[in-house]
């Protein structure tokens, strides 16, 4: 439906990205303990931040609540993960992050700029509350133990999935009136609205399906961790990592986020090893330094040196300057 | 013949400032008709309410038949009603052409993204802005940036367009310019709406003319006569205006 008048250049990018897991996917074969850890790791942060980007991106609306959803799927795994058959937990975590979503986008969304941010940072906070909360009261414990039988290759795998399916979904919305919703709500929210888009739809359906993916990345993760509590998978840190790992690598492209994983998922993991009581502050400077020196990404600097080329063998610079 | 659009007793309040008070008008389809009236009369808010930008605090307002006082900005659009700001603002990081087809694809006529940027192109050329479809609003000029805001505004196919101070600023000749561009608007039969403070364009343009006083209308009728009206020219010379 959508493919009726594609060109090959329309089918460029889904190609790259179905190539990519194609030859990624014969990694665990050849890879140790050390390396296959790193590797998850790249990989959930690069789904999270992708599916980050997804909605922050376009809009500018900047969220903290990814730890809410991660820490939600990863609960939901926990909770289920022995009641019901594996195959089905990880659809109901996805249902329970886009009701979450939902209910939250509608209240949340109508908030504007720094507002937002500070509620999503709040979300996150209240949920890990009321976990702790209703563990204690109903479960008799806080912290809980995730005995399920999948291994590293089965998530390194799984997050592999979800990495392509977030960036195919991704590559839809973008190409779709709700991508141009988006991107006209980033640019100026009132000139949207008079123009005839329903702002509070497009904003809560891409958060949703944003929230959707986080939740499920927490779910796929949980098994990893054997025993879980609710500081562990509502740590506030996830949700700074992404949105540093994101706005290192760049939010205007699909590709951005997973740019900035790379490196930055390398660097905290010898930060995390080397100085772990200092790891915070670190954080904090790795935070200062990308905002101050690359604040477009760098996907940002891609399209400056692109320019410069251009420039320098004589054709037209980019027109978007 | 039905008016295009009826105003019925519409008023809004900012905390004790009655900005528009007890505003009753109707604008007839195919007309330009000016809005005018010395600053801080409540023209903006009254665009406002109408474009649903702000909710009247009381009062009805029927477009094409249709009570729209109560319905979102968005949909109001969709059902018609397109507007430029009095502080222009254009989607800054987005070409002319993404600006125009944005107008095009979530109008009154909503298609696809494909559609809407083959649309843009003789909009911008309407508006003599052809040459620069590739380039980022950001890099317009003011006055250019109003032009923009006039080509997103058609692009929605609009029956009522509601233009605020676009005629500010331009020189003798972007002016007389101006005015045709206006001028040729209506020749296609899209009922207009001007609040202007160069009063040679509304004489050159509009058939009926509103003034606005405090929030409510104090005279109508043609410019000529409009203008003319001692209260008019009392609320111009301050006096009257607390
Ligand atoms: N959002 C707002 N909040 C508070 N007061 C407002 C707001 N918008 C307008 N006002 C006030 O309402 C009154 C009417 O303002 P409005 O902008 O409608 O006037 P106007 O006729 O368009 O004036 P101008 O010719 O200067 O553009 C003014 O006193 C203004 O200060
Ligand atoms: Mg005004």
């Amino acid at each position: 439906m959508i493919a009726r008048n594609w060109t090959l250049k329309d089918w460029a990018f889904p190609l790259v990205v179905l190539g990519g897991a194609a030859l990624l996917a014969p990694l665990p074969a050849v890879a140790g303990s050390y390396w296959m850890a790193l590797l998850v790791n790249i990989l959930m942060y690069s789904v999270l931040a992708t599916a980050w980007a997804l909605f922050s991106g376009p809009t500018h609306y900047v969220s903290l609540a990814t730890a809410a959803f991660f820490g939600l799927g990863a609960y939901t795994m926990a909770f289920l993960g022995e009641k019901l058959p594996l195959p089905l937990v990880y659809p109901a975590a996805a249902l329970i992050g886009a009701v979450v979503a939902t209910v939250v986008g509608l209240s949340t969304l109508r908030l504007s700029g720094v507002y937002f941010v500070i509620f999503t940072f709040g979300l996150a906070e209240l949920v890990r509350q009321l976990v702790t909360w209703g563990e204690a009261k109903f479960g008799g414990t806080v912290g809980r133990f995730v005995f399920i039988d999948v291994n590293q290759q089965g998530i390194f795998w799984m997050l592999l999935g979800l990495l392509a399916l977030v960036l195919l979904v991704g590559y839809a919305i973008q190409r779709s009136r709700l991508g141009w919703a988006l991107r006209a709500i980033g640019e100026d929210e009132t000139v949207a609205r008079h123009s005839g888009i329903d702002t509070t739809v497009s904003k809560v359906a891409v958060f949703v399906v944003s929230a959707t993916f986080m939740t499920v990345v927490g779910a796929v993760m949980a098994p990893r961790w054997t025993y879980i509590d609710p500081s562990i998978a509502f740590n506030p840190i996830i949700s700074f990592q992404v949105l540093i790992m994101a706005l290192l690598g760049g939010a205007a492209r699909l590709y951005g986020p997973i740019l900035g994983v790379v490196p930055l998922a390398i660097l905290f993991e010898i930060l995390q090893a080397n100085f772990p009581n200092s790891f915070s502050i670190l954080l904090g400077l790795t935070f200062l330094v990308i905002v101050y020196f690359v604040p477009n990404g760098v996907v940002g600097l891609i399209d400056q040196g692109r320019d410069k080329i251009a420039r320098a063998v004589g054709r037209r610079p980019h027109p978007a300057e | 013949m039905q008016p295009l659009i009826e105003l019925h007793g519409v008023s809004k309040s900012f905390g004790g400032l009655k900005a528009v008070a007890g505003l009753t008008a109707s604008i007839p389809r195919g007309e330009v008709v000016g809005l005018v009236g010395p600053n801080g009369s409540g023209k903006t808010t009254a665009l406002n309410l109408i474009t649903g930008n702000l909710t009247a605090d009381s009062g009805a307002i029927v477009f094409d038949g249709r009570n729209i006082e109560r319905q979102g900005a968005h949909r109001i659009a969709r059902a018609g009603i397109a507007r430029t700001f009095q502080l222009v603002r254009v989607m800054p990081t987005m070409t002319l052409a993404e600006n125009v087809a944005i107008g095009a694809m979530f109008g009154a006529q909503p298609c696809s993204p494909a559609e809407a940027q083959e649309r843009a192109l003789p909009l911008l050329a309407r508006v003599g802005l052809a040459a620069r479809a590739d380039q980022r609003a950001a890099s317009l000029t003011y006055i250019d940036q109003k032009r923009l805001e006039l080509a997103r505004a058609l692009a929605a196919h609009p029956q009522l367009l509601l233009l605020d101070e676009w005629l500010a600023g331009l020189n003798p000749t972007e002016l007389k310019d101006g005015i045709a561009l206006i001028a040729s608007l209506a020749r296609d039969g899209l009922t207009i709406v001007m609040v202007e403070h160069v009063m040679d364009a509304i004489r050159a343009l509009c058939s009926r003319c509103i003034v606005m006083n405090a929030g409510t209308k104090i005279a109508e009728g043609t410019p000529a006569e409009a203008l003319a009206d001692p209260d008019v020219v009392k609320a111009y010379l301050g006096d009257d205006d607390a």
